[in-house]
C-alpha cells in the first residue's frame, strides 16, 4: 500500500512539473504590451533608483559606451547600467527569443533592417513622451536617418551613430597605372573608364581598378537611387523599372568591361580584402571602413571621394538606434538614458572616441580629424543627399531573393530586365506576406 | 528499463512475474530512470510534439500561431528548394561515407606489428577531429580560396585550373564534402583501432600458416571482423550527414555574402534559412518533421540492411 502512494505522490509530482513546464512555454504567448506607454515621460529626478541593462552588438565601441555611461552616472548616481554584447551573428535570433518572451533588456541597439518586424510586433516603446518633454528633438539628426526608425507616424528612436558609401581611392595605384586620379565632381563615366584601364595597364599584377559584390548597402543600391530608381516603395518592389535596371547596369557593364572582378572572385576574396591587400584601385564602401586603413601602410595613400554621379547624385545612410523595449520595467530610466547618449555632449564624446560617426549634426568634426589628408568630409557631406536603407518589416525575406537571383545580372547570363521581373514578382509575394 | 524489470527468460508465467517484480521494487526504479527519462521527454519527445504542431501552422515572429492545415506541406512539397537540398544532402552523406573504407585501410595500416610511431600518426589522424570547427572551416575556406588558395596553386603545378571552390554552384558542395570526409577520419580510426585490438592475432597466425597473403588476411579476417564497428560508423555518419549544417555555414559563409549557398543548401541549412533568417516558423517546422522523417528512414533502413552483412558472434 505504501509504495502504491509514494508512486501516485511521484506521479502527481512529475504531473505537476509537467504543468509548470506548460505553462512556463505559454507564457510567452500572453500580450503584455502597452500602448500608451511612452507618452507620458517626464525627466526623472536625480535620486532615481533603477537597474538597467543595455543590449549592444559591438565590443569595439564599448569603451566609448562606457564613458557616456560613467557621464550620464554623475547625473543620476542611482541608475545602474549593465551592458550585455552579443556578437552581431547571434544577436538577432537572441534577440527575437528575448522579444518574444518579453524578456528584452530595456534599452537595446536596433537597424534598420530590423526595426520594423520589432516596431509592428509593439516590442518597442516610442520616444512620444521623451520628445514632447523636450528630452530628444529628431530635428538634430540626419531626417533621411530618423525616417527609418519611425512607423505609421510614431518616431521610436533617433539614431545614435551614423554611417554613409563613398569611393576609397589608392593613389598609388592611379600612378602605377598612369591614370589620373579622378575628382569629386565625377560621373558613372569616368568611373567606369577609370576602372577599365586601371585593369587593363595592371593586368599582369592582378590589380582591379574597381569592384562590385553581393552587398546591396555598399553596391547597387546606391547606383539605383543614383539612376532615380527604388528598391522598396509603398509595399511593393522597386527593382522592375528601367531606372532600377539602370543601377544594375552598372555592375554588369563594371564587370564585363573587365574593370571589376568576377561575382565568384568577389566572393572568395570580397572588395575591401581586394583593396586592403593592394589589389584594388577604388572601392565603394561605407564611412566605417576607415577603421580597416587607419593605422596600415596604405593609409598615406588613400583619398575618400563622393559616389560617381549618375542621373542624380545620391548615396546610401544607416546608423544604429537605442530603443526602449516595451516590456521595461524601468521605463523612465530607459528613456532618460535613451536621451542622455543622443544628446550633443554624449555624441561629441562617442564621436572622439573614434570608433564610429555619431549622428548628432555637427558633433562629427573628430572623425574628419581621423585621417586628415584623406578628405572624410565626403561622407558627411553626402548627407545632404542621402536616402535610407530600403527596409520593410521583414527585410531579410526578400534580402535573401536579392542574393539569389541578382548574380545572373551582374554576371550577364541574364538581361537585368528579365533578372528585376523575376525578383520583382518573388519580393512582391514576400512583401504581401508582411 | 526492461532489464531493470524483466524477468529471466524462460522463467514461468512472465505477466505475473513482472507485475510482481514491479510491485516488490515499488518506485525505486522509476526514480532511478527520471533523469533520463525527464530529460529524453522535456528536452525531446515534448519538442518533437510541439513541431509536429507548429508545421500545422503560420508562426508569428514573436509567437502566436495560426492553424493551416498541411499548407506548409503543400508550399514545401511544391518548391525546388527542398529537393536540391535533399540532393545535396545525399552528395554530402555519400562522399562522406567514403571515410569508413579509408579509416579501415588506414587503423589496418597504423596496427601493422612492429610500426614505429603509431602513436603519433593516430594522434595526427585524430587531431581534425578535436579541432574546433569553425577555425577548420576558416581554414579550408583560405586553401579554397579561388585566386589566392593554397588547393588552386598545388593544381596550376599539373596544368589544371582550378575552379573557384566555394562560389561555383555544383563545386561548392563537393567541396564542403570533402572537408566533412576529412574531418570524420580521425573518428573513424580511433573506433575501429578499438576494434582491430578485438580479433585474437592466432587467427592471423592461423591463416599465415596455412599460406594467406597479407591482403588475404585484410580481406578475410580483418574486415569481417570489422563489420560491427563499420555499421556503427556508417550509421553514424549517415545520421551526421543528414543533419550537416555548420560547416556548410561557415565554408560557404551566408546566404547575404555568397549566391552559391543557394544552391547547395543542405536540408537543415533550408531549415535555418525558413527559421531564423526568412522568419518563416512554420515552415521551418514542416522542414525540421521531414528531416526526423528522413533520418528514422535512414537508420532503419541501415539496421535492416545490417543484419545481412554484419558479423556478430
Amino acid at each position: 500500500m505504501t509504495t502504491q502512494l509514494s508512486r501516485r505522490n511521484i506521479l502527481a509530482g512529475a504531473l505537476g512539473l509537467g504543468v509548470m513546464i506548460t505553462t512556463a512555454a505559454c507564457g510567452g504567448d500572453s500580450d503584455s504590451g502597452s500602448d500608451t506607454a511612452g507618452a507620458g515621460y517626464t525627466e526623472p529626478s536625480a535620486d532615481l533608483k533603477a537597474k538597467l541593462t543595455y543590449g549592444v552588438w559591438d565590443q569595439t565601441q564599448v569603451d566609448a559606451i562606457q564613458k557616456n555611461i560613467d557621464a550620464f552616472n554623475q547625473k543620476y548616481p542611482g541608475i545602474e547600467v549593465a551592458i550585455s554584447v552579443t556578437p552581431f551573428a547571434q544577436y538577432w535570433t537572441k534577440l527575437q527569443t528575448q522579444a518574444s518572451s518579453d524578456t528584452l533588456p530595456d534599452l537595446f541597439w536596433m537597424n534598420g533592417p530590423n526595426f520594423q518586424l520589432y516596431a509592428g510586433g509593439k516590442k518597442i516603446d516610442p520616444i512620444t513622451g521623451p520628445v514632447k518633454a523636450g528630452a530628444i528633438d529628431p530635428a538634430n539628426y540626419p531626417e533621411a536617418l530618423t525616417s527609418l526608425y519611425s512607423l505609421d507616424g510614431v518616431q521610436y528612436g533617433v539614431p545614435k551613430d551614423m554611417d554613409t558609401i563613398g569611393v576609397w581611392i589608392n593613389t598609388e595605384i592611379f600612378k602605377k597605372a598612369k591614370v589620373d586620379v579622378p575628382t569629386a565632381d565625377w560621373t558613372w563615366d569616368d568611373f567606369q573608364t577609370a576602372a577599365t584601364a586601371i585593369s587593363t595597364a595592371l593586368k599582369s599584377d592582378g590589380i582591379y581598378g574597381g569592384a562590385g559584390g553581393m552587398d546591396g548597402q555598399t553596391t547597387y543600391y546606391n547606383t539605383i537611387f543614383e539612376a532615380g530608381g527604388s528598391v522598396v516603395a509603398d509595399g511593393k518592389s522597386g527593382y522592375n523599372t528601367p531606372q532600377s535596371q539602370a543601377g544594375l547596369q552598372f555592375w554588369a557593364d563594371l564587370i564585363a568591361s573587365g574593370g571589376s572582378p568576377t561575382i565568384a572572385q568577389l566572393t572568395d576574396t570580397t572588395a575591401d580584402q581586394w583593396f586592403t591587400s593592394g589589389k584594388l584601385g577604388m572601392y565603394w564602401g561605407g564611412s566605417w571602413f576607415r577603421a580597416a586603413l587607419a593605422g596600415t601602410d596604405l593609409e598615406k595613400s588613400i583619398q575618400a571621394l563622393p559616389l560617381p554621379k549618375g542621373a542624380q547624385q545620391a548615396t546610401v545612410i544607416h546608423g544604429v538606434a537605442n530603443l526602449v523595449a516595451a516590456n521595461s520595467q524601468n521605463k523612465q530610466a530607459a528613456h532618460a538614458l535613451q536621451a542622455y547618449l543622443v544628446s550633443q555632449e554624449a555624441q561629441q564624446a562617442l564621436g572622439e572616441a573614434g570608433s564610429v560617426i555619431p549622428a548628432f549634426t555637427g558633433t562629427q568634426a573628430a572623425f574628419t580629424k581621423s585621417m586628415p589628408d584623406a578628405g572624410l568630409q565626403v561622407f558627411l557631406d553626402a548627407v545632404e543627399y542621402a536616402k535610407p536603407l530600403p527596409v520593410s518589416a521583414n527585410t531579410a525575406a526578400w534580402n535573401a531573393f536579392e542574393t539569389k537571383l541578382l548574380p545572373d545580372a551582374f554576371s550577364g547570363s541574364k538581361p537585368v530586365a528579365d533578372v528585376t521581373a523575376d525578383l520583382a514578382s518573388q519580393m512582391d509575394a514576400a512583401l504581401a506576406k508582411e | 528499463m526492461s532489464s531493470v524489470t524483466s524477468p529471466p527468460r524462460g522463467a514461468a508465467p512472465a505477466t505475473t512475474v513482472r507485475k510482481r517484480g514491479l510491485r516488490r521494487d515499488g518506485f525505486w526504479p522509476w526514480l532511478f530512470v527520471a533523469p533520463l527519462v525527464g530529460g529524453v521527454a522535456v528536452f525531446f519527445l515534448w519538442p518533437i510534439v510541439q513541431t509536429a504542431w507548429f508545421s500545422l501552422t503560420e508562426f508569428g515572429v514573436f509567437g502566436g500561431t495560426t492553424f493551416t492545415g498541411l499548407d506548409n506541406y503543400k508550399t514545401l512539397f511544391q518548391n525546388g528548394d527542398l529537393y536540391k537540398s535533399i540532393g545535396n544532402t545525399l552528395i554530402y552523406t555519400v562522399i562522406t561515407l567514403f571515410n569508413v573504407p579509408i579509416a579501415v585501410v588506414v587503423a589496418s595500416l597504423l596496427n601493422t606489428p612492429g610500426l614505429r610511431g603509431a602513436a603519433v600518426y593516430r594522434v595526427l589522424y585524430f587531431l581534425p577531429y578535436v579541432a574546433m570547427p569553425t577555425a577548420v572551416a576558416m581554414v579550408w575556406r583560405i586553401i579554397f580560396n579561388g585566386d589566392f588558395g593554397v588547393l588552386n596553386y598545388v593544381l596550376g603545378w599539373f596544368g589544371i585550373d582550378g575552379p573557384y571552390w566555394i562560389s561555383t554552384p555544383g563545386a561548392a558542395i563537393v567541396a564542403v564534402s570533402i572537408v566533412g570526409l576529412w574531418s570524420l577520419i580521425g573518428f573513424s580510426v580511433i573506433v575501429l583501432g578499438a576494434g582491430l585490438k578485438q580479433i585474437p592475432p592466432d587467427l592471423y597466425e592461423a591463416a599465415e600458416l596455412d599460406g594467406a597473403s597479407r591482403l588475404r588476411q585484410f580481406r578475410s579476417i580483418t574486415v569481417p571482423l570489422l563489420t560491427p564497428s563499420i555499421a556503427f560508423l556508417s550509421i553514424v555518419s549517415v545520421i551526421q550527414g543528414f543533419q550537416m549544417f555548420d560547416l556548410l555555414y561557415a565554408v560557404l559563409g551566408t546566404t547575404n555574402m555568397n549566391p552559391t549557398v543557394f544552391d547547395s543548401m543542405s536540408i537543415v541549412y533550408l531549415f535555418y534559412q525558413a527559421g531564423f533568417v526568412t522568419n518563416e516558423k512554420g515552415m521551418a517546422a514542416a522542414i525540421a518533421m521531414v528531416v526526423l522523417v528522413l533520418v528514422a528512414l535512414a537508420t532503419v533502413v541501415q539496421f535492416r540492411l545490417q543484419k545481412k552483412w554484419v558479423h556478430l558472434d
